[in-house]
C-alpha cells in the first residue's frame, strides 16, 4: 500500500481526498438529522453552474462557483423562510434552475467539454497544489466554526427549544449553509458533482445506525468518511478504477456492515427475549404441575 | 421583589394582535395559572416572558429586568408541543443537561450527569437517565423535560401544558412535586393549562387571557361566569358548570 504514496499525484490526492471526508462527514451529520439529504444534490448541482459560468467567463471555474454556489445556498434558506414551501421543494427549484443555467452558460462556449466533464466526475488524480491550499483553507474554517457544533446539534434536536433558550437558529442556518456550499465546491474537484451526496449522506447515515449519541455519530461518521476515502483511493490504484466511484461504493459497504449489524442486534434481542418467555412460561407450568403446599 | 411585571404589553404577530393591553403584576413565590381558550395567546405570553418575542408596546420585567438581561439560570422552561427530533441520537441525561449549558455537551462531564442524575430523582425518572430519547413515551418525555427545567434550580418555571400525555397518578405527583419545589425553593410558577381544576386547585392566582387579560385573581374570582363566558364564549359549557357546581365560582 505504502509504495503508492511514493507517487506525488497519489499524495496529493489522497490529501485533498481526506479533507473533503473529512468536511463532508462533519457537516453531513447535520444534513443526515436535519433531513436535508437533497441540498447536498442542489449545491452540487448549483456548483455546476458556478463552475460552467467560470469556463464561459475564462477564469479559474472554482472561484466563480464559491460565490454562486454561496448565494444559491443563501437563497434557498431565504425563500424557505419566507414562503410555505418545504425545504426539498424550493432545493428542487434552485437545483434545476442552477442547472440549466450551467448547460446554457456551457453552450455559449465553444470547445467547453473536457473541463465540464471533469467537474462532472471529478479528477482526483489531477489535483494541483492550489487545490490543496483551497481545501486546507475551508478545513482551516469548519475547525475554526468547531465551537459552533453544540449549537447547531441543539438545534437540530429541538429548534423551538433552541430558540427559547436564545440560540440564534436562523443565523446559524444560514452559516451551516454557506460552509456547507463551501465545502461543495471544494469537493467537486474531488469527487465530481455527480458523487457529492454521498460523501454528505452516507457515512453520516452509516453512523446513525449505530449510536445512541450525536457526538458518537460526529465522530464515527468522519471515521468512515476518512477510512473510506483512503481505502477506496487504494483500491481504486490497484484496480485501475475510477477514484471518486470506488470510494462511494466503499462508503456503501460500510453502510451495509452497519445495516447487517442492526438487524444482527435485533434478531439476537428477540431471541433473547423469546427464550426469556419460554422460561417463564416452563416455570408458569411447572408450578401449575406442582403446586406447593 | 416583583417575579414578574407587565404594563399595557402588546405583541403583534404579523397582522393579527396576540396580546393586547395586558397589565399584570406576580409576586415571588406565587403559583399562577393562566386559562383561556386555543389560540388565546398563552404560550405567547410565556415567550414573552422568555424574551423570545419583544413587545410591540408596553413594557415587561422579569425579576426587575428586560427578560433577555436575565440570568437565563433563573427561569426553566417546559415547553408545550414537543417540536423535537425523535430520531436524534440522544440520552435523556443529554437532554436533562441542555438545561444547565443550553447548548449540546460533546462529552458529559461527571458534574453534569450528577446534576442531571438529582433533577431527574426529583422528578421520578433516574431510570430513564440513559434511554434514548426516541424510546421514551410521552409521559416520560414530559418529566425529562420537566427535570430539563429544574437542573438550575430557577426562580421562575414557566410551564406551557406539561401535563399533556401523562396519566392521571403520574398527573398528581407532577403537580406535588411543582408544589414541594415552590414551597423548598421559594420559587415562582407560570403554568398555562386547560385544566380548570389543576387551576382551582394548586394556583395562588388565576389568569384568564383571550389576547387581552379578562380576569386576574384568586381561582374563585378569576374563574367568575362573567370571565369564563367572555374567554370561552358561552357559561353554560359542560366543564363551566361543572366547575361552579364543585368550586362554587
Amino acid at each position: 500500500m505504502f509504495e503508492v504514496l511514493a507517487l506525488p499525484f497519489m499524495q496529493r490526492a489522497l490529501i485533498a481526498g481526506l479533507m473533503v471526508a473529512f468536511l463532508a462527514s462533519y457537516y453531513g451529520v447535520f444534513v443526515v438529522q436535519r433531513g436535508l439529504g437533497f441540498l447536498g444534490n442542489g449545491l452540487a448541482h448549483a456548483a455546476f453552474g458556478g463552475v460552467a459560468l467560470g469556463l464561459l467567463l475564462g477564469r479559474e471555474p472554482l472561484m466563480i462557483a464559491v460565490p454562486f454556489t454561496v448565494a444559491v445556498s443563501i437563497a434557498i434558506i431565504w425563500v424557505r423562510q419566507r414562503t410555505i414551501l418545504a425545504s426539498d421543494t424550493v432545493i428542487g427549484v434552485f437545483f434545476a434552475v442552477s442547472m440549466a443555467a450551467g448547460i446554457i452558460f456551457l453552450s455559449l462556449k465553444k470547445n467547453y467539454s473536457a473541463d465540464a466533464f471533469s467537474y462532472l466526475f471529478g479528477s482526483i488524480l489531477a489535483i494541483t497544489a492550489t487545490d490543496l491550499w483551497v481545501a486546507g483553507g475551508v478545513v482551516v474554517l469548519a475547525l475554526l466554526a468547531q465551537p459552533l457544533w453544540g449549537r447547531w446539534a441543539y438545534a437540530t434536536f429541538d429548534r423551538e427549544l433552541a430558540l427559547t433558550d436564545r440560540v440564534p437558529v436562523l443565523f446559524d442556518e444560514y452559516l451551516l449553509s454557506v460552509l456547507l456550499a463551501v465545502t461543495v465546491v471544494v469537493a467537486v474537484k474531488v469527487v465530481g458533482i455527480v458523487l457529492i451526496s454521498a460523501f454528505l449522506v452516507i457515512p453520516a447515515a452509516a453512523a446513525r445506525m449505530v449510536v445512541r449519541r450525536f457526538a458518537t455519530m460526529t465522530w464515527l461518521s468522519i471515521l468512515f468518511g476518512m477510512a473510506s476515502t483512503a481505502f477506496g483511493l487504494w483500491g481504486s490504484y490497484l484496480l485501475d478504477l475510477p477514484s471518486g466511484a470506488t470510494i462511494v461504493l466503499l462508503q456503501a459497504a460500510i453502510f451495509l456492515a452497519c445495516l447487517l449489524s442492526v438487524f444482527a442486534v435485533n434478531f439476537a434481542r428477540r431471541t433473547q427475549q423469546g427464550e426469556a418467555r419460554q422460561r417463564s412460561a416452563a416455570k408458569a407450568r411447572g408450578k401449575e404441575d406442582h403446586p406447593a403446599g | 421583589m416583583h417575579a414578574v411585571h407587565t404594563h399595557n404589553l402588546s405583541l403583534f404577530l404579523g397582522e393579527s394582535e396576540a396580546l393586547a393591553n395586558i397589565s399584570c403584576c406576580i409576586q415571588e413565590g406565587e403559583f399562577v395559572a393562566v386559562l383561556g381558550p386555543n389560540g388565546a395567546g398563552k404560550s405567547t405570553f410565556l415567550k414573552v416572558l422568555l424574551g423570545v418575542l419583544e413587545p410591540s408596546a408596553g413594557t415587561v420585567r422579569v425579576f426587575d429586568q428586560a427578560p433577555r438581561q436575565v440570568d437565563p439560570g433563573w427561569i426553566g422552561y417546559v415547553p408545550q408541543a414537543k417540536t423535537l427530533d425523535r430520531n436524534f441520537p440522544a440520552l435523556a441525561t443529554e437532554l436533562v443537561i441542555t438545561g444547565l449549558h443550553r447548548t449540546w455537551v460533546r462529552r458529559i462531564r461527571a458534574t453534569d450527569r450528577n446534576a442531571a442524575l438529582e433533577a431527574l430523582e426529583m422528578v421520578g425518572a433516574a431510570h430513564l437517565a440513559d434511554r434514548p430519547v426516541g424510546a421514551l413515551s410521552g409521559g416520560e418525555l414530559q418529566r425529562i423535560y420537566l427535570a430539563r427545567s429544574l437542573v438550575r434550580k430557577p426562580r421562575l418555571i414557566l410551564l406551557d401544558e406539561p401535563a399533556t400525555g401523562i396519566d392521571t397518578v403520574g398527573e398528581v405527583d407532577f403537580y406535588r412535586l411543582l408544589e414541594r419545589y415552590r414551597t423548598d425553593q421559594k420559587a415562582t410558577i407560570i403554568l398555562v393549562t386547560h385544566d380548570w381544576e389543576v387551576a382551582s386547585h394548586h394556583a395562588c392566582r388565576v389568569m384568564v387571557l383571550n389576547h387581552r387579560l379578562i380576569g386576574f385573581g384568586k381561582p374563585g374570582e378569576a374563574m367568575c361566569e362573567e370571565c369564563l363566558e367572555s374567554a370561552y364564549g358561552s357559561k353554560h359549557h359542560p366543564s363551566i358548570v361543572d366547575l361552579r357546581g364543585r368550586h362554587h365560582v
